[in-house]
């Protein structure tokens, strides 16, 4: 074991119980080592660190993953470690003991001791069961055989992809949603699957008859085999599995069966110990069983007559266990559940009760050719239900009204079109055409500002047979260079056109059909590792692509193979290439990381140095609060670097689609109004990112109080800090569009604060266009959708930090550092001149 | 007949990238390899603003302008699309994987 008791000498009987001789705390022991057991923990030691001595026995021989991400590991999508929530440090850091893969067998209630199946004793003061749920395994014929299995931990993944990996067909019992994302996983890793399910409509939990139907005809539209209505009577094979018997006769051939029917609360344990159990083990509002001394969380728990197989109330349910064991009372009042599912790009929301009946008056919206559909259960002016499908945008809108009980009597009109609708209306503004406004613009107004284009230049380009944007970029260069017009000028050329306008989804570039989204896509499902693999499975018509889509494809596989993909040098834009900004003429400038634009004596004089050594004509005053070099010659620029680093400084990356700075303000430490170390919070936030690829550069600042001095609502990622804590701001930009942030959420601590950083950044690198910075991003998909993934969803938030910083593994080399050292010195170094010609050069 | 000058091996070159070269009293002049091995040398400067074009993005047989990604092509030193000028070009010549180019004279003459 890794996590072997590190206390001193102990005497034999303390042994037995497992107690280290200096540690007189409470003993908490937990049972499960899972996402509701660690949660609990972790939920308790933010609220009293060193109150409890914590054990953990784990049944798997892991440390704890998120379950809930096990269908991406099958799909291909994620490797195990990607998955991981509590690494093995956080567990040596808290110094929690960690027993995994010996399974508690037994609980001694009157010894207060818990016996595992090694036969480990351990004593405890609370004891707290996370023994969450197992599958429902349905008594046919044939259940046992080899090649049957569930959908539940690591072992079942990693046998589905044993068999796998030998082809052939495999039937999913079960269309839930468990079964569906194991068939979803199994189709990409090659196997014909064929879907049994007892019911007739698809996730009928959670989806209603049209919702079902819809998904359905995608999934067969995918390859997969539905069959619903279909009651299996048997499993069949000698020796091994061979196939599924319906009751109706009909016999599907199959090498795996995969049993996703359902879970059960495991309450096998509890109920031997005699614990009061129903469907689940029953827990009062603090998770308190019918022994005060014994605790229950997660799945395997029955709560006010309900059991949940979902993890928001999960989350819920640990907050108030902790709040209970530390003397606190908030009271768990049981949740109100939502789900948000995709399968192979398909989009499934539902919440609440959908299910009609008297009172109830559905809203219903269907656009068949783009696969939606929309339903919204109305009773007494409130929502009770919804079933979304194709578009789920609005989803965590919904269910944020549903749960608040809103009246919705005012925006019911419009309410089926979504929140960026009802708003408008409710603000009684009416929907802003913006086709009106640049149409409204005078002739001489300026369109694009990177290539100076006027309005009336566009138009006359437009009039002179430029039919399409790619068109008025060749001859007018309206956006052209940074691509930011591309909107306004799309909406000129429909007015000047109308319907002539030749479009069509926006391709990534002229060299492919497929747009930044489907090549991303494919890139993860295919697993596709290199440049010239995605060229050739997705039939790119250039041999070797072109200035737009090499950098995009060279960052969409970073992104997706973090210390894998081989960065490609020669798809980079010049200044990554070269790890500086190139100027108009040819030379370049060159910015060292200022940490928080904090700095030192030692540097100011290095870089005083550098300026004098390379007649380095100007110095300037950044607005990311550091200094800039300019007129340095390519050649010079190691040598640059080599002084630069030797007084300790690294790159600033201000040349790259990356983490450029993070500006701060004094802060509490000296200033009268500080609420909080905003100078140290950002060192610490440009030490945990500095170094990141990104699809385009990225700014944070920290501010010491609301007076916002580092103006960071006009960042990527803001925090402005209160005497409460920390807001939190994301999606500002001060450049050619000037946008403030929108508040993504409030947090109490700076750790929560940096993990929000890392997670939203996360998710931006995963999700943003290529190109895109976050401000239109988060336009483009909505403020209320970065929330669900970074505020609502703790888990998925925990998930993309932890991508992150597994990413940043990777990352964080001084690029300055290897080129002074030598690498790529063919990108500095001219081509020795020619002799005779070198002789006279020489002179 | 021209007298050929070797500066260098194709191996010098990275792949879809170029190396600069500085002959005494001439302007710097960008040596090309694309992604199938054609060797290609141009004056380094974009006819839009003399942008260094071997610090560009090679595509096919073309390469994109750094400063403001005008397209010029490497054979004839054409900008593609919808914009307008020209930069000069430098005959090469391979012979085995040396790389032999035209005398800076025959380059004037050829401008």
């Amino acid at each position: 074991m890794d996590f072997q008791n590190n206390a001193g000498p102990e005497t034999a009987s303390e042994e037995a119980l497992f107690m280290p001789s200096d540690d007189v705390r409470e003993h908490m022991v937990v049972v499960g080592n899972g996402m509701a057991g660690c949660r609990a923990v972790e939920e308790l030691l933010a609220r009293d660190r060193d109150r409890y001595r914590v054990t953990i026995f784990g049944a798997e021989p892991h440390v704890n993953y998120n379950r809930i991400m096990l269908s991406p590991v099958l799909a291909g999508e994620k490797s195990f470690d990607d998955i991981i929530i509590n690494s093995r440090d956080w567990y040596s850091d808290n110094n929690i003991e960690l027993i995994a893969g010996d399974p508690v067998t037994a609980i001694d209630r009157a010894g207060k001791t818990v016996t595992s199946q090694s036969g480990r004793t351990v004593g405890y003061d609370k004891l707290l069961i996370a023994t969450g749920s197992d599958p429902f395994i349905i008594p046919v014929p044939g259940k046992d055989l080899p090649g049957v299995i569930s959908f539940r931990d690591m072992k079942d993944v990693d046998a589905m992809l044993e068999a796998a990996g030998k082809g052939g067909d495999a039937v999913v019992i079960g269309g839930g949603l468990l079964g569906l994302e194991a068939a979803h996983g199994l189709t990409l890793r090659g196997m014909k699957v064929t879907v049994i399910h007892l019911m007739d409509t698809l996730m009928e939990r959670q989806l209603d008859e049209a919702a079902g139907w819809l998904l359905k005809s995608a999934l067969e539209g995918r390859g997969q085999t539905i069959l619903t209505g279909a009651n299996t009577e048997s499993i069949y094979g000698d020796g091994k599995v061979e196939g599924v018997r319906l009751k109706d006769g009909r016999e599907i051939p199959a090498s795996l069966v995969v049993m996703a029917v359902g879970i059960r609360p495991s309450t096998a344990l509890a109920r031997e110990a005699g614990l009061e159990v129903d469907r689940g083990i029953r827990v009062d509002d603090h998770m308190v069983t019918s022994d005060p001394d014994i605790l229950a969380v997660g799945e395997c728990v029955e709560h006010d007559g309900n059991v949940y197989g979902l993890v928001a109330p999960l989350w819920e349910m640990c907050r108030s266990l902790a709040d209970g064991l530390t003397d606190r009372h908030s009271g768990y009042k049981g949740s109100v559940t939502s789900t948000k599912l995709k399968v192979a790009g398909l989009d499934v929301f539902s919440a609440g009760d959908f299910s009609g009946g008297e009172g109830c008056e559905d809203i219903v919206l269907r656009d068949a050719s783009r696969g939606i559909y929309k339903r919204v259960v109305v009773r007494n002016d409130r929502i009770v239900g919804a079933v979304l499908y194709g578009d789920t945008v609005d989803g965590g809108w919904y269910f944020d009204l549903l749960k608040r009980e809103e009246d919705v009597s005012g925006i019911r009109d419009l309410l089926i079109f979504g929140q960026a609708y009802a708003a408008l209306g409710a603000s009684g503004g009416g929907a802003l055409d913006p086709k009106a406004a640049v149409a409204a613009l005078s002739d001489d107004a300026e369109i694009c500002g990177c290539n100076g284009v006027a309005k009336g230049q566009v138009v006359a380009c437009i009039e002179k047979g430029a039919c399409s944007l790619d068109a008025v970029r060749a001859t007018c260069k309206a956006s052209a260079s940074c691509g930011s017009c591309t909107g306004l000028v799309e909406n000129l050329l429909s007015v000047v056109l109308g319907d002539e306008v030749q479009s069509g989804p926006k391709t990534l570039c002229k060299c492919t059909s497929f747009t930044h989204d489907d090549v991303r896509r494919e890139i993860v499902a295919q697993n596709m590792r290199s440049i010239p693999e995605v060229m050739q499975l997705l039939h790119w018509s250039t041999p070797d692509g072109c200035s737009s889509c090499r950098p995009a494809l060279n960052y969409y596989l970073l992104c997706a193979l973090p210390g894998e993909y081989r960065d490609d040098q020669q798809s980079r834009f010049v200044n990554e290439r070269m790890h500086a900004n190139i100027q108009k003429d040819g030379t370049y400038s060159v910015v060292p990381r200022m940490w928080g634009g904090l700095t030192s004596p030692r540097e100011l004089r290095a870089i005083a140095d550098v300026v004098e050594k390379y007649n380095a004509p100007m110095v300037k005053v950044t607005g990311g609060q550091r200094l800039d070099i300019f007129g340095i010659r390519k050649e010079d620029l190691p040598a640059v670097w080599a002084d630069l680093n030797a007084a300790g400084m690294v790159s600033g990356h201000a040349y790259g689609k990356s983490l450029r700075t993070v500006k701060t303000c004094v802060g509490s430490e000296w200033c009268r109004f500080g609420t909080q170390d905003s100078t140290g919070l950002g060192v610490r936030i440009e030490r945990m990112t500095w170094g990141s690829w990104m699809p385009h550069k990225f700014k944070i600042a920290a501010s010491g109080c609301p007076r916002n001095c580092a103006e960071a609502t006009i960042k990527d990622f803001g925090v402005v800090c209160v005497d409460s804590g920390y807001e939190l701001h994301v999606g500002g930009n001060g450049g050619i569009h000037v946008r403030a942030t929108d508040l993504l959420c409030k947090v109490a601590t700076e750790q929560e604060a940096l993990d929000h950083c890392a997670a939203f950044i996360q998710l931006y690198r995963e999700e943003a266009r290529y190109l895109e910075r976050t401000a239109p991003w988060i336009e483009r998909v909505g403020v209320d959708y970065v929330k669900s993934r970074i505020v609502e969803d703790e888990a998925g938030r925990e998930a993309l930090r932890s991508r992150f910083l597994y990413s940043q593994s990777f990352s964080q080399d001084d690029p300055w550092a290897q080129r002074a050292a030598g690498a790529d010195s063919e990108l500095h170094q001219p081509l020795e001149p020619p002799m005779p010609f070198g002789a006279i050069a020489a002179e | 007949m021209t007298d050929w000058i070797d500066i260098g091996t194709l191996a010098d070159i990275p792949q879809r990238g170029a190396r600069t070269l500085q002959i005494a009293g001439e302007k710097e002049i960008a040596v090309f390899r694309t992604g199938d091995d054609h060797v290609f040398a141009l004056v380094n400067e974009c006819p839009h603003k003399k942008g260094p074009l071997s610090q560009g993005i090679v595509h096919g047989h073309s390469v994109a302008c750094p400063l403001h990604n005008w397209t010029i092509a490497l054979r004839t030193g054409e900008a593609q699309g919808g914009d307008k000028g020209c930069t000069p070009t430098i005959a090469v010549r391979m012979e085995g994987d040396r790389i032999l180019i035209a005398p800076p004279e025959q380059a004037r003459a050829a401008a």
